[in-house]
């Protein structure tokens, strides 16, 4: 080794040995009082740690809050899967797993350790951390953030983070005992994206109990009036555009959970009642493939549902099939009898899952890339499996319409169902027809499934919750009607989600219930009906 | 003429298979003199099954326990499981069905409140018993029931003194959000009376309700958001069973989370977390009188028995992960405690058995001496606060000091005072 190397080494010692006092030199005091038992007692002790503004005590917060920090002997230590350390000091100690006492950690001190966390982070080199640490100090910022926040502001360059920093700033400026000063935070906070800034806005307006207001200044809770006015005029497009996406996304869930039968029933004309039980398959097959990739292909567990899809609408489909050949052929053309099999079908099937996977639902996680959601400002959030839904429902009918309009199999279908003497009569398999159409129908079903397990439960009775809305769908929508069901299930969806902010769930939806028994009884046919020749076979 | 004939045969059918239960009945009854039998009354299958039927497993292995230490008076104890299939009107029959014709000398059953009320007037006419292991809304006091759940003075009340003080946040708005059928109306009714007491105007109090099974929470979770705006806001959810999972998962994906906006839930155990992703919901709590978490050796050795018991009987989903809750537990304390009433009666006779029950105590998987009170029917409980973790347990955060006395008749309801701590001990006139 040269000497160039030597001298490295030498440099890297005595950096570290500067350094890790320095990472250590926590103040006991306030570290040991993080382990008391009253919540206030603990709040103090971080506040401290905060106020001394020292770098190291965030990876003894971040402990705290994964419950790794823990007393031994009275001593606090830091809990980690390679072994106990001491908290202060760093060494590592032999502790029996017996001996150790969980600190316990509530809302309040896991709130608290948040932003502390995010107050000693926001003089930290890299923008989107410091400016996730901004946002996370401007929702709740604390007194004893003032110092660390006008350091971070004096150093900041970055504008998106320093309006962040000033809003924090201004937040904790409305407890000033200055009343201009008060007035222009409430002026800066006005400008607030934050939901949370309306809450502290709105505080100061309260009436005390002796009858005069929290905020003693007019002139403060004048602009505190504006202030709210302009965040609550600023939320309105946003909020209405959340309420069509809320509707957008229940009509895609009802479209998805309906198309199936549109094709059984609707084109068919089979009353299914074991469709539901299709979209069940549908999801349990999405929770195998799963628990599959979880087991085999840990690395590629995000991408469960691209293997998902195209199983649940194998297995649906050749259920499907089965059923069509074993029972459901004999009895075309006997309605009630068709019902009544099917129904038992559709219990069989419950019982057989219950029997397999156990009565208790099972567990369907999201994909990490479909966990949260996308911010419309305003409060307003859309979720990702929300959305991802809705591109999927859009996905499937391009399929569905592709696959009945141009391939061979889309026009034996459209054949048979508008003529089948005619179309046996031309050549054409009509039994063989009848099976694939009846499995395409159940396929499409157990996609509806996989988009079902991932905003919903995954248990037996699945089915039974969606197959009177799938009914509803299909025969709002006019039986053998695709684009009927579409805008159908959309339209449920949009005025299902404008009616329950103001009439509630449970009376939207029986406003619901009488809408489609008005049309129904306006339109016997169902909204668009088929014209001409083919109504009447 | 071919539908009479299908009818006329499965008449047949029908007809031959119940004379041949009937034989295998009286067999079974002559087999039965030297056993005890006691029924359970579970749905084993519909809506309620993913609740119940780990109550008929946990009543079932009490009863091994109790056979394997020499049974009751020398007698073994014979389970009569029936399966009520989540349908209320159902519920009456089959409790006639154990009581008239099984002849059990107990019944241990229901979940729903609405179950309840259908079976309790067949238990006061036959005048038997019936052990009833959940968390419900009270205003009800039988002679024939001795419910080993928690009364609302023993979970919800306790919940929201806790978030109203400091530790729980401060709350001063309140969301109480529910299914709409008579426990949340209720439970909510005493809430909104209490929060009131407390100084909380009406304009803070938002009650909503949402049909069974619904499963699309975007406006309400969207509505509590706003709502929260105006001040510290808490959710208090009586959403039972299956909706609590879309509910759970909606606040997860736009981003409430607990240190804003905690929720506290009443019917949300480990069972019903068993489905969820549990990880952006840490924090937001559930008020119960046991946690499968809860440190002590009465716990431990809980939830090792129903380990083994899980594995050895096969059943789905415990056997690979057994998971423990308060319904189970309360349920655990009411056989066993009907089985020391009955050894102290030294007879299964229903009014014997009710004066043994007074007082009768039991040290609970919770690490409580559980004590059934003298008068009121209900267990005195301890309760815990917990909040959710990441791998789906709870960590306590808050306690009563010991165990708290069931008040069934809420003083938060006009007109309770007026009414006695303990049943007519005179059977109802039919």
């Amino acid at each position: 080794m040269s000497l160039t190397g030597y001298r490295k080494i030498a440099l890297a010692a005595l950096l570290f040995a500067a350094l890790a006092p320095r990472a250590y030199a926590l103040d006991a005091g306030a570290v040991q009082q993080l382990a008391a038992e009253d919540g206030d007692a603990k709040l103090a002790a971080i506040n401290r740690l905060v106020t001394e503004g020292d770098v190291a005590a965030i990876g003894l917060f971040k402990a705290m809050q994964d419950d790794g920090l823990q007393i031994f002997n009275g001593r606090v230590v830091i809990v980690t899967g390679d072994g106990v350390k001491d908290a202060i000091h760093g060494e590592t100690l032999v502790v029996p797993p017996d001996k150790l006492e969980a600190i316990v950690v509530n809302n309040r001190i896991r709130g608290a350790l948040d932003s502390a966390i995010a107050a000693l982070k926001l003089i930290v080199p890299q923008r989107a951390e410091r400016l996730a640490a901004a946002r996370a100090v401007a929702a709740d910022a604390g007194e004893e953030m003032l110092p660390l926040i006008e350091r971070a502001l004096e150093k900041e360059t970055d504008a998106e983070v320093k309006t962040l920093l000033a809003q924090a700033a201004a937040a904790i400026g409305l407890k000033s005992p200055v009343a201009e000063r008060r007035r222009l935070a409430v002026q800066v906070l006005g400008q607030s994206e934050n939901p949370q800034t309306k809450q502290l806005l709105a505080a100061l307006l309260e009436k005390t109990p002796d009858g005069g207001y929290t905020e003693p200044d007019a002139a403060v809770r004048e602009e505190a009036q504006k202030a709210i006015r302009a965040i609550d005029s600023r939320a309105v497009v946003p909020q209405l555009l959340g309420t069509v996406f809320y509707g957008l996304s229940l009509g895609s869930v009802l479209l998805l959970a309906a198309l199936g039968l549109a094709i059984t029933f609707g084109l068919m004309g089979i009353i299914n009642m074991a469709h539901g039980e299709m979209l069940m398959i549908g999801a349990y097959t999405t929770y195998v493939v799963q628990a599959l990739f979880r087991q085999y292909f840990p690395g590629a567990f995000d991408a469960y549902l691209i293997v998902a899809v195209p199983a649940a609408f194998a297995v649906s489909a050749l259920v499907g099939i089965v059923l069509e050949r074993g029972v459901i052929r004999h009895l075309y053309g006997r309605p009630l009898e068709t019902l009544l099999t099917t129904w038992g079908i559709s219990l069989v099937l419950i019982q057989l899952v219950r029997m397999l996977f156990g009565a208790q639902n099972v567990e369907v996680e999201n994909p990490a890339w479909m966990s949260g959601g996308f911010s419309l400002g305003g409060g307003v959030v859309l979720a990702y499996n929300r959305l991802v839904i809705v591109v999927f429902a859009a996905f499937v009918v391009l399929l569905m319409w592709l696959l009945l309009n141009r391939t061979r199999l889309g026009l034996y279908l459209r054949a048979v169902t508008q003529n089948r003497a005619m179309a046996g009569c031309m050549g054409i398999p009509t039994p063989r027809v009848d099976a694939l159409t009846f499995g395409l129908g159940s396929g499409i079903a157990g996609l509806g499934g996989v988009a079902l397990s991932q905003i919903g439960n995954v248990g037996p009775d699945l089915g039974q919750s969606y197959i009177v809305d799938s009914f509803m769908v299909v025969v709002l929508g006019g039986v053998g009607q695709l684009a009927g069901t579409i805008i159908a299930a959309l339209s449920l969806g949009e005025i299902n989600k404008f009616l329950e902010p103001y009439a509630g769930a449970v009376l939207g939806k029986i406003i619901v219930l009488v809408f489609i028994i008005l049309v129904i009884q306006k339109r016997p046919q169902g909204l668009f009906a088929l014209r001409g020749r083919s109504a009447e076979a | 003429m071919r539908v009479k004939d299908l009818i006329g045969s499965k008449l047949k059918r029908a007809l031959a298979a119940i004379t041949v239960a009937a034989g295998l009945f009286a067999v079974s009854a002559v087999q039965a003199a030297e056993t005890i039998k006691v029924g359970v009354l579970h749905s084993l299958s519909g809506t309620m099954a993913i609740s119940e039927t780990v109550l008929k497993d946990v009543t079932l292995m009490a009863i091994d326990e109790i056979n394997a230490k020499g049974g009751v008076m020398g007698k073994k104890l014979e389970a009569v499981v029936v399966d009520p299939a989540s349908n209320w009107p159902l519920f009456a029959e089959k409790a006639r069905e154990l009581i008239a014709q099984k002849k059990v000398s107990v019944v241990f059953g229901c979940w729903t409140s609405v179950s309840r009320k259908s079976v309790l007037p067949v238990f006061e006419e036959l005048n038997s018993l019936l052990f009833y292991p959940v968390q419900y809304e009270g205003e009800e006091l039988s002679k024939n029931v001795f419910y080993t759940g928690a009364a609302p003075n023993q979970q919800a009340i306790p919940a929201v003194e806790y978030l109203m003080s400091k530790d729980g946040g401060g709350a001063k708005r309140w969301v109480l959000l529910g299914t709409d059928y008579v426990y949340p109306r209720t439970t909510n009714k005493i809430l909104r009376a209490f929060l009131k007491s407390k100084g909380v105007a009406d304009k803070d109090i938002d009650e909503k309700y949402t049909p069974f099974g619904h499963a699309d929470y975007q406006t309400i979770v969207a509505d509590i958001k706003k709502f929260s705006a105006g001040g510290k806001t808490a959710v208090v959810s009586t959403i039972n069973g299956d909706s609590n999972v879309p509910f759970y998962k909606e606040l997860g994906n736009q981003g409430l989370k607990a240190k804003d906006v905690p929720v506290v839930a009443f019917s949300v155990g480990e069972e019903e977390l068993r489905g969820v992703d549990t990880k952006p919901l840490v924090g937001h709590l559930a008020a119960w009188n046991y946690f499968q978490s809860l440190k002590g050796p009465e716990n431990d050795a809980f939830k090792k028995k129903w380990a083994d018991y899980a594995k050895k009987k096969n059943i789905a989903g415990h056997k690979d992960k057994p998971i423990t809750n308060d319904p189970m537990e309360a349920a655990y304390i009411g056989i066993n405690m009907w089985a020391q009433a009955v050894e102290k009666a030294k007879s299964t006779d229903t009014d014997k058995v009710i004066a043994a029950m007074a007082g009768q105590t039991f040290k609970a998987p919770s690490g409580i001496l559980s004590k059934m009170d003298e008068k009121n029917h209900h267990l005195h409980k301890a309760v815990f606060i917990g909040e959710v973790k990441a791998d789906g347990q709870f960590n306590v955060v808050w306690k009563t000091p010991g165990a708290v006395k069931a008040k069934p008749w809420s003083p938060y309801i006009a007109g309770n005072d007026k009414k006695k701590d303990e049943p007519e001990m005179t059977a109802k006139k039919k």
